[in-house]
């Protein structure tokens, strides 16, 4: 354990507007900008999947808002099928990355891990502002890309060549591409610093007393998720780099024996299943790097709310571990159809199925700490037990996706948009909430208004069951995603009216997200003031000074004396027993 | 029915929306209390919401099933494969639907249960070997018989097996429409490359001319199958990845340029006797109901109605490929074998179909 020197707070120089807010070298600040950052791309986000809900339940009808939106995309207000398939892919992109990578894992993993581990800052200050400035400028090279001539990238967030490599296949695969592509660049060199960063800081900055055993569950798992990024996003963006050479210099690497538009293309000797390969080599990690934070921060709401240890703590890390090993060996499932090897088809099912193991003893364990607790309903603790469904009722259906056999039939259709929007989208969505629930007075050092939380909660989450439920049988009808309308196929007509069911809670759920916005700005200005440790929560950060400043704590940094979970403790008044009290005398400490 | 349902849910929503923001108003005025931690009136109040909650659940699920649960391809699948496709699917969605009403109704239940209340002291319970050995080993050996089961299916649909001989049929993408190459008498597909596609001959599949295979092949836009006989298809594509998705048959098999794949399949029931399975004629009707009503409105505006649909087999594209991705199909139809011959040998040749100038 790094005995932590004390020379960081006697900085005296004072600071400027500048080094404050904007090139702010301090964790917390870097973690407010990246939860501002990542709002904002949220917005953008959601109000692109209310558009293409739109044009799916009406499609060809002119509509006022697309022609507001789309401005020459939409001329009379119908929507062009190009840019529909551009919102397909940039909502998808700035989703999974921009909000729940780096909206999420951003602003928690900085504000939490110097916090909660009792360090003064990140191990390097400078990274983590440049980690920051980088994502910030790859966010505004994506928004940009939406101002292209030819319009953005709109080969799907998985950009697929040859799809995505030829302008003359797509408009959106010349100049809107080649932005996607840079912004992405960026994205990964930001992803990695910050990443780097947490590891090196969890592992040498801890203070006195924090072994590995005692760490909340939210730095495990913040811990874990940055080293599968660090493994898996360098391969995207290699990816990428021979995505661009393929583009702009000529090579083959994706590409092969290609006619478009009465000309033979010179490409020759190129895989697009290559590109496939190294795409979801870190796609589906991606997939946990979103979620293991969310759970994370679940983890810890659920016991902080539950009065109760959470059960099982050996467990939650050791699944923990399970899922960042099995999930850099699973990608594979994404290419059953493709033209794979079907033998490489059956191992990937099987190590696919096999990760639904310490994702069930997750489920359980959350289920099992809520058991004769003492349940304090505050809005995280509401998103946090929203989670646990959500991932519960989305991770289901993936026994269905992960067997190769039955993938055939569901492959790409609406089966797969219900199934990863309830396990990863609207999961971390949840677990997003319920941090920022949860921290907001850690941040802004005023409250949450509660009642508005419990609207938001509550409106949210009959929404995104009556979008998502549904979904599931308009896919398993056979109905592929990603069509811009249907149509042109009669036989799926009888699926129109759910699709309009589904728009219809969509709208209603991004309106109450409104709420959010609003109690959120409201807040930081307006909001109560917040006493020190108002969860009455075991974890270091409320020992800080609400008040905000460099190195965190005043004077010496505390000690820790025992594990995070220590809720309800027998011989104890209290109903809580902060990390670094120190055990009583004769008092064992829990052997987890 | 679907109007009503909207209206109710709206109805609904803003009823619960006012509700709540009146409580709001209320705790504002009668509580000056207005700390923004759970009390113990929120507990109860988000507890009772958690049973509510559960209940939702089961409602759309419900609602789902009775509504909507004849949408799935679950049944009268019209290749040989695919009953065990969806015997697998039938009892995958079983193990899924019981575990998810156990788990959902244990959290909900738990959060409404011990809900909190000041001065009550939560159990300090960390750890079981005992429990955690349970949940693991449970789904292991659930997960185990899926796995195995799946893998056998997914072994046999996707091995296979050339001395059954199997008519070979090429399926060719491009964007956005679909060719079907069959490789004639000799059974054996000419060479072909995109690189000698020649417009002006009528080349358009780039077949290699001067390949004795190729001379017989015959290329079609209409997918012709016999029923009863295996199918291996070839799939090309000439520009960007397409995917080869035929739903009712359970099959599905990207193409990708540069490389031919291939799936293989026996279609079982003709189109014929699809259109007349009882299954098929309701749904086939309740299609029609439906764009009876929208041409009726279309009429009104002084457009022109919708056709009538009549069920046909369909190949559509499931992979994105670019603009027009929506509308990239083709129409199967399988039939007799002595159908099929007849329609076979009314195709022209590749040999006869070149433009010689």
């Amino acid at each position: 354990m790094s005995a932590h020197t004390e020379n960081h707070i006697h900085h005296h120089h004072k600071e400027t507007f500048v080094t404050k807010y904007i090139f702010s070298q301090d964790h917390k600040m870097i973690a407010k900008q990246y939860l501002i950052t990542g709002l904002i791309m949220g917005i953008i986000g959601i109000l692109m999947s209310l558009l293409m809900r739109m044009q799916i339940a009406w499609p060809e009808k002119p509509n006022i808002i697309f022609k507001a939106l789309l401005g020459k995309w939409a001329e009379e207000g119908v929507m062009d099928a190009d840019i529909y398939l551009a919102l397909v892919t940039i909502h998808g992109t700035i989703m999974v990355f921009f909000v729940l990578t780096a909206g999420l894992s951003g602003t928690f993993s900085n504000l939490l891990i110097p916090l909660q581990i009792g360090a003064r800052d990140m191990a390097s200050g400078f990274l983590n502002m440049v980690s920051y400035w980088l994502f910030f400028l790859s966010s505004v090279i994506m928004v940009i890309s939406f101002f292209v001539e030819a319009g953005p990238a709109a080969a799907g967030w998985t950009i697929y060549p040859p799809l995505s490599a030829l302008p003359l296949a797509q408009g959106g695969s010349g100049a809107g591409m080649t932005l996607w592509l840079v912004s992405m660049a960026i994205f990964i060199a930001s992803s990695l610093l910050g990443s780097l960063n947490y590891i090196v800081t969890v592992l040498n900055l801890r203070t006195k007393g924090m072994s590995m055993t005692r760490l909340p569950l939210t730095i495990w798992a913040f811990f874990v998720t940055a080293i599968i990024g660090v493994v898996s996003f360098p391969v995207l963006l290699s990816a990428a780099l021979l995505l661009i050479m393929d583009r702009s210099f000529g090579t083959s690497f994706f590409l092969s024996d290609i006619f478009i538009q009465g000309e033979v293309l010179h490409y020759q000797g190129g895989s697009p299943v290559l590109f496939e390969h190294l795409f979801w080599f870190l796609g589906h990690p991606e997939v946990y790097i979103v979620l293991l934070p969310a759970l994370g921060i679940t983890s810890e709401v659920i016991a902080t709310n539950s009065r109760k240890p959470i059960f099982g703590y050996r467990a939650m890390v050791a699944s923990i571990i399970a899922i960042a090993f099995l999930s850099t060996i699973v990608w594979g499932h994404h290419m059953f159809v493709t033209g794979m090897n079907p033998f490489l088809g059956s191992v990937f099912t099987f190590t696919t199925l096999l990760i639904a193991i310490p994702s069930a003893v997750k489920a359980f364990n959350y289920i099992t700490t809520l058991w004769k607790g003492n349940l304090q309903f505050n809005p995280g603790m509401l998103f946090s037990i929203g989670l646990v469904s959500t991932f519960i009722t989305g991770g289901l259906t993936g026994i269905v996706l992960g067997d190769s056999a039955l993938d055939i039939n569901v492959h790409d259709t609406y089966f797969v948009v219900a199934h990863f929007h309830l396990v990863m989208g609207i999961s971390a969505l949840y677990g997003l909430f319920a941090g920022v629930y949860h921290w907001f007075p850690k941040m802004f050092g005023r409250m949450l208004n509660k009642n508005l939380g419990y609207i938001h909660f509550w409106v949210t989450a009959v929404c995104a069951y009556g979008v998502f439920f549904p979904m599931h049988f308009i896919g398993m009808a056979g109905l592929p995603r990603r069509y811009y309308t249907n149509s042109n196929f009669p036989l799926f007509d009888d699926t129109q009216n759910v699709q309009v069911l589904i728009t219809v809670f969509a709208l209603v759920a991004g309106l109450v997200q409104l709420v959010f916005l609003y109690n959120f700005i409201h807040s930081i200005f307006y909001g109560q003031k917040t006493v020190q440790n108002p969860w009455k929560s075991n974890t270091l950060e409320w020992t800080a000074p609400i008040k905000h400043m460099h190195g965190n704590w005043d004077g010496e940094i505390p000690h820790v004396h025992r594990w995070a979970y220590d809720y309800s403790k027998p011989g104890y008044e209290d109903d809580f027993v902060p990390q670094n009290t120190p055990l009583k005398k004769g008092e064992e400490e829990l052997q987890h | 029915m679907i109007n009503l349902l909207i209206i109710l849910i709206l109805f609904g929503v803003s009823v619960a929306i006012l509700q709540m923001v009146k409580i709001y108003d209320l705790t504002q005025g009668v509580n000056k209390d207005s700390s923004q931690i759970a009390n113990d009136k929120d507990n109860s109040r988000n507890g009772y919401l958690m049973l509510a909650f559960l209940g939702f659940i089961y409602l759309i699920t419900i609602i789902s099933f009775v509504l909507w649960g004849d949408l799935p391809l679950v049944s009268n699948s019209a290749s040989e494969h695919g009953p065990r496709i969806d015997r697998l699917m039938v009892i995958t969605m079983v193990v899924i639907f019981i575990v998810q009403t156990i788990t959902q109704f244990l959290l909900h239940y738990f959060a409404f249960k011990y809900k909190g209340e000041r001065g009550k002291k939560a159990l300090f319970y960390a750890d079981n070997d005992k429990l955690e050995f349970i949940w693991t080993i449970v789904p292991v050996i659930v997960l185990a018989g899926l796995i195995m089961y799946g893998l056998f299916t997914w072994n046999d649909i996707m091995i296979i097996d050339e001395e059954e001989d199997p008519l070979v049929v090429e399926l060719y993408a491009q964007q956005f429409n679909w060719k079907a190459r069959y490789a004639g008498q000799d059974n054996v597909l000419g060479k072909a490359n995109v690189r000698l596609i020649n417009i002006d001959n009528a080349n358009i599949l780039g077949l290699d001319e001067s390949d004795p295979n190729a001379q017989d092949d015959v290329i079609t836009t209409e997918l012709h199958l016999p029923v009863g006989k295996p199918i291996l298809f070839k799939m090309r594509s000439q520009d960007v990845l397409h995917s080869a998705y035929m739903p009712h048959f359970r099959a599905q098999m990207n193409c990708v340029p540069g490389m031919i794949t291939q799936f293989s399949f026996t279609p079982t029931v003709t189109t014929e006797e699809m259109r007349i399975n009882p299954e098929i004629y309701d749904k086939v009707a309740n299609i029609n109901k439906i764009r009876n009503e929208k041409s009726k409105a279309l009429q009104a505006n002084g457009e022109e109605p919708l056709d009538r649909y009549e069920f046909d087999y369909l190949l559509l594209c499931n992979k994105i490929c670019g603009k027009s991705h929506y509308n990239m199909q083709m129409k199967i139809i399988v039939e007799s074998e002595e159908d099929f011959k007849n329609w076979f040998n009314e195709q022209k040749l590749f040999k006869n179909s070149l433009v010689q100038n």
